[in-house]
């Protein structure tokens, strides 16, 4: 079996993303919301609502911040991907995107290239929400091998929502647009367990969330930090991740294939 | 290297490979691409020889970036076939790809990245290994005078130094065929003689070329043929010589001392065809060329009448445009015009 092939497209993949990430890093702009505003909220939502930890059927945590931070970094995770999406769209309105066009590489390497620099973000804002977590006293009862967890998991949703991201950029070619989306993404969260248990919503919010992907992935990343690990929550996160990633991809190879296609 | 062809004395390599290869480094059958109700490029048939610079020439909306997106695989075609270097642009784009090198009307470069970090991505684009890569981004960045500017990011650079960035990363993986989509557009003169002669030391080394410009000037002095495109259709091809040729002769514009101008008319009748020329000027068309002005300019001051100035205009390619399309190409009126000879009183 040749790799010759595989490990060019790897390469072009590789340096790719580490363009996209010192993009990320050279415009801070981009980078803060995806850091600095969920902490905000974070800071807001513990230090206002701290209290919901005694309305009954609260599942049993040590702080309403260690239930928290699974919601915060699932919109970290999410706006990773809106700000790939943004910086996508700003190739293809500046015309990078035609470099890379012109160039023998596989188109899918494109996308992949972005997508490893989202997955990277989400990776970033593991870290940093585990490490304000931990400062502000919270407690990853899963201990190490939870936070290791996590820090897969959210480096894996953020991935996927960084095809969402993608598929928009590609659809639309405009920056403009992909920045639209940011109020979308908290109604599209606000409608799942991210913020708040999915049982103490009330309807029709309750049986949105009981079904929303973004529910499974938020469980996920905050079964390690309020209990020990189960793999039935592993599984379904991983299976909200499939989700979201699985239309990202569709959404991004249709995006892709039809502006190939138009150009 | 090719050899040296025998007997001929070509001393460029550029001469060689023409001379050696006749197969076409691009070519085009009914080139055709629509844009819903618009007909951006309507048929077009093209030939460029390996070794060659052809300067693809025309105004705004003319189709010439719409040519080279299809011809650089970047775009479609919607009728017609286009093969570069050998391969369909649209049944093997990616052999199209590894062997052309392309630098677009608007430079695509991100304003983040130094100039050695987009030398170096691109090679990783073309496949060119780590060590080489980092070799080729140096030598070329020193070779298009930016190796000083190199960790600079590319959004503090010029306007005439990113055309050269952009320049430099369309040669890192040594095309066969090199296209610039106008390459010196918005450019100050120096800056456009930089791109000049780079294009040329290209040339040389056996790039072939295919440039689009709006500049009659930069057709006329770079390019070994011309096509003139206008609304989407070939109005003309040929080298510049031989379409200034088909147009007519050269003329001379005499500048006279008041009162002058109806006496010299008369002498300078006698020379050629006179032209219409506004109060105080002569204007006569030279069949036989730049030999006879001296002779006139002999017989006029024989007559004692006093020439305040005269120029020798060649026609020009805006001439040859406004005769095939019927109108002058845009802004050819802010062109100097070429081998003006001034004469003092």
């Amino acid at each position: 079996m040749n790799l010759a092939p595989l490990a060019a497209n790897l390469r072009v993949i590789s340096a790719l993303s580490a363009r996209s990430i010192k993009q990320a890093f050279r415009r801070p702009q981009f980078l803060a919301p995806v850091l600095i505003f969920p902490s905000l909220f974070l800071a807001v939502n513990t230090g206002g609502a701290g209290r919901a930890v005694e309305i009954p059927g609260f599942p049993e945590v040590h702080g309403f911040l260690d239930f928290q931070l699974a919601g915060s970094m699932m919109q970290a995770t999410m706006l990773a991907g809106v700000s790939g999406g943004i910086a996508l769209a700003l190739d293809i309105e500046m015309g990078f995107i035609d470099r890379l066009f012109a160039a023998p590489i596989a188109r899918s390497a494109m996308v992949l290239g972005r997508l490893a620099a989202t997955g990277l973000l989400g990776l970033l804002a593991g870290v940093w929400f585990l490490g304000i977590g931990l400062i502000f006293g919270a407690r990853i009862e899963a201990g190490v091998p939870g936070v290791l967890l996590i820090l897969v998991l959210a480096t894996l949703a953020a991935t996927a929502f960084g095809g969402i991201g993608a598929a928009l950029a590609l659809r639309a070619g405009r920056a403009s647009v992909v920045q639209g989306i940011f109020p979308l993404v908290f109604v599209i969260l606000f409608l799942s367990s991210a913020f708040f248990p999915g049982e103490l919503l009330l309807e029709p919010a309750r049986s949105i969330s009981t079904w929303n992907p973004l529910s499974f992935i938020a469980d996920g990343l905050r079964q390690p930090v309020i209990s020990a690990i189960s793999l039935n929550e592993v599984g379904k996160c991983l299976g909200g991740i499939a989700i979201v990633g699985g239309a990202g991809w569709l959404l991004s190879a249709a995006a892709l294939r039809a502006r190939l296609k138009a150009a | 290297m090719a050899t040296s062809v025998a007997g001929a004395g070509f001393s460029s390599r550029r001469s060689q490979v023409r001379s050696l290869s006749a197969v076409a480094a691009i070519e085009t059958h009914r080139l055709e691409r629509r844009f819903d109700d618009v007909t951006a490029v309507a048929g077009i048939d093209l030939a460029v020889a390996e070794g060659e610079i052809y300067a693809f020439l025309g105004p705004n909306g003319a189709g010439k970036t719409t040519t080279v997106r299809m011809l650089t695989t970047l775009l479609r075609p919607t009728g017609g076939r286009a093969n570069v270097a050998g391969h369909d642009v649209v049944a093997d784009p990616a052999s199209v790809r590894r062997a052309i090198g392309v630098a677009l009307q608007e430079a695509a470069l991100d304003p983040l990245m130094t100039g050695t970090e987009l030398m170096r991505l691109q090679a990783t684009l073309h496949g060119i290994p780590k060590a080489e890569g980092r070799r080729k981004a140096a030598a070329l960045l020193e070779r298009v005078g930016l190796i000083q500017a190199a960790e600079r990011r590319v959004g503090t650079y010029s306007g005439g130094m990113r055309r050269r960035l952009d320049l430099a990363t369309a040669l890192v993986h040594e095309p066969r065929v090199l296209f610039l989509d106008e390459p010196t557009t918005g450019l100050d003169p120096v800056s456009r003689m930089t791109i000049w002669e780079e294009v040329r030391k290209l040339n040389d080394e056996g790039t072939t070329v295919f440039l689009t410009t709006q500049y009659l000037e930069e057709a006329d002095h770079l390019a070994d043929r011309v096509g003139i495109i206008d609304e989407g259709v070939m109005a003309a091809e040929g080298t510049p010589k031989s379409l200034k040729a088909e147009v007519g002769r050269p003329h001379l514009e005499l500048s006279l001392a008041q009162g002058a101008a109806p006496q010299a008319a008369d002498i300078v009748a006698r020379f050629g065809k006179l032209l219409p020329a506004k109060d105080g000027a002569v204007f006569v068309q030279l069949e036989g060329g730049a030999a006879e002005v001296a002779p006139i300019v002999r017989a006029l001051d024989d007559a004692g009448l006093a020439v305040e100035s005269l120029d020798l205009v060649q026609p020009s390619l805006d001439d040859v445009f406004a005769i095939k399309t019927g109108h002058h190409l845009e802004g050819a009126d802010n062109e100097p015009a070429a081998d003006a000879v001034a004469v003092a009183p």
